[in-house]
């Protein structure tokens, strides 16, 4: 009962990941049907960006600066992508999967030349090394940590989208992108705001990655899959359901792994959300957006 | 400046292959209100979707106010002065009216300042009444209305309109009407409306045209020509 329990909140604590990993993808996916291949590379970034702080900066209060430099970083890089790459080949998807791969994989050997094959280490300080004992479950402090991270960007999106004026746009580009760009609304300018924002808590995420393990230069693809799934369950662009999805795939491949190891659980999880989507096709959340359209 | 807001010249569109419009000619008088007539399909929503710019004219030259707009996406059209008031309506579905209002108030660019304009409520007060539902909830005649004062909260000098009056009861129909008399009068706004209900511009609009096969074949004014003569020679 105990190991079922503790590998629940595993599960939990996983599923904060897989949402921090996904919700850029599905906020771009839903604005603007662009894949990013690029997008895990935004967490190694994130994650190579809390090492360097962590140099300049050690002791308590490190992490916590690091989670801001490593969400400005990873935004403008997923800016500069935007800009050069996305938005020029935004009639041609396809050549978009390509083109993001690449930059994928030019990040990558970027980070190899850089730091190393092997990785870095970043040291978790000491306020988030312990753990706390809850209900009979030992928990680490750090996945407490991630888990009330996870919240707080959740809330923080809500709330801009819900309670900003450019939230409000971005809410009518994704509604009507015809419409809004009549009304006068800069849709170019939503677009690179909506990636900006989605690469920085991709970076925040690989900040999370950083406390758990070594960063490497492939440390973005370990969560890109798992990623991509949630969204595809998730119904493709809602935040509702991709945090509903995140959370039903996080504890689902924790508790696999009660019976399986790390890489059988890795495919479980495939097989699961391609049976899901079978009777589900819409995902966890219908979108009403765009069928309600005259 | 001339007395023309708007200039269309040799205005050509269509979509991939298949022309819609050839060489139209229009040009839209400050402070009147111009009504687009035309039979299904002769291109009416072409002509006005390549004035916003939601659909790149092929050929020809659009000038706003003296600017030439063929270079410039919907939004800064949109900055410009020019209102749009879509075939269909086109209401943010999740927002609520008063979102849908407050999106508005993007195409003002610099211009003007504060919120949603008072005097959309005093036009439509039922909008007001309705403020904080969805717009996707809304009737067809609650959408016209908000599609219309969403229009107006950018505070346009061109205000185009497909069709406002298809599928509407009666007494909205009424309010709508009053409501471009007011805003023509009033704030000297231009009008493009296009309609295929004559009776409902005859009461209000300054001159017409009309369009057959994508051209336009016919231009006068209202106070001249009997509604159903021109109906009758464009065989609506
Ligand atoms: N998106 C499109 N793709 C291809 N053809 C189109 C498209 N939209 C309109 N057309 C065609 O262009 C022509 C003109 O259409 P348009 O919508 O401008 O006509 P309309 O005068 O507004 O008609 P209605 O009175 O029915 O609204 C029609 O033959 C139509 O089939
Ligand atoms: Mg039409």
């Amino acid at each position: 009962m105990d190991l079922f329990l503790n590998q629940l909140f595993n599960g939990v604590s996983l599923a904060s990941l897989y949402l921090l990993a996904s919700l850029g993808l599905a906020l771009s996916f839903g604005l603007m049907r662009v894949i990013n291949m690029a997008h895990g590379e935004m967490l190694m970034l994130g994650g190579y960006l809390a090492w360097a702080t962590l140099l300049v900066v050690p002791g308590a209060a490190g992490i916590l600066i690091a989670m801001p430099v490593a969400f400005v970083g990873a935004a403008a890089m997923g800016g500069v992508i935007q800009t050069v790459l996305i938005r020029r080949l935004s009639a041609r998807p396809l050549d978009t999967l390509l083109a993001t791969w690449g930059v994928s994989l030019v990040l990558q050997q970027a980070a190899r030349d850089l730091f190393g094959a092997v990785g870095v280490e970043v040291r978790a300080p000491a306020w988030l090394e312990g753990s706390v004992e809850l209900a009979g479950v030992v928990i680490p402090t750090a996945r407490l940590f991630i888990i009330g991270v996870a919240v707080a960007v959740l809330g923080g999106l809500a709330l801009i989208l819900l309670k900003t004026r450019i939230g409000l746009l971005v809410r009518a580009v994704n509604q009507d992108r015809m419409m809004a760009s009549a009304t006068g609304i800069a849709v170019g300018r939503v677009d690179l705001a909506v990636f900006c924002l989605g690469s920085g808590v991709a970076g925040l995420a690989g900040v999370m990655l950083a406390l758990l393990g070594p960063v490497t230069p492939s440390v973005g693809q370990a969560y890109i899959i798992p990623a991509f799934l949630v969204v595809v369950m998730g119904g493709l662009g809602s935040i509702t359901g991709t945090t509903a999805a995140a959370v039903i795939l996080g504890v689902f491949a924790a508790l696999a792994q009660l019976f399986v190891d790390v890489s059988v659980s890795q495919m479980l999880l495939l097989v699961f959300v391609v049976l899901f989507i079978q009777f589900r096709p819409q995902g966890v959340v219908a979108v009403r957006t765009r069928q309600l359209d005259a | 400046m001339t007395d023309a807001l708007l200039e269309i010249a040799g205005l050509s569109a269509g979509y991939g292959g298949s022309r819609v419009l050839w060489d139209v000619d229009l040009n839209l008088m400050r402070g009147r209100a111009t009504a687009l007539i035309g039979r299904n399909g002769v291109g009416k929503t072409t002509l006005l979707h390549a004035i916003m710019g939601t659909r790149l004219a092929s050929a020809g030259s659009l000038r706003f106010d003296g600017t030439d707009l063929s270079p410039l996406p919907p939004e800064r059209r949109a900055r410009a002065g020019i209102g749009f008031v879509p075939q269909g309506r086109h209401i943010f579905p999740q927002l609520t009216v008063m979102e849908n209002l407050e999106t508005g108030l993007s195409a003002r660019g610099g211009r003007g300042t504060g919120g949603v304009p008072a005097h959309i409520f005093d036009l439509f007060p039922k909008l007001y009444d309705i403020r904080g539902r969805a717009g996707g909830f809304l009737s067809g005649g609650e959408q016209q209305q908000l599609a219309i004062g969403r229009a107006l909260a950018g505070e346009p000098s061109l205000l185009l309109l497909d069709e406002p009056t298809e599928g509407i009861q009666p007494n909205v129909v009424q309010q709508i009407e009053a409501a471009l008399a007011h805003v023509r009068d009033t704030l000297g706004m231009t009008i493009l409306v296009v309609e295929q209900y004559l009776d409902f511009v005859w009461r209000f609009a300054d001159d017409y045209v009309a369009m057959q096969g994508g051209r336009i074949v016919r231009a006068g004014k209202v106070a001249e020509d009997p509604a159903a003569e021109v109906a009758k020679l464009v065989q609506i």
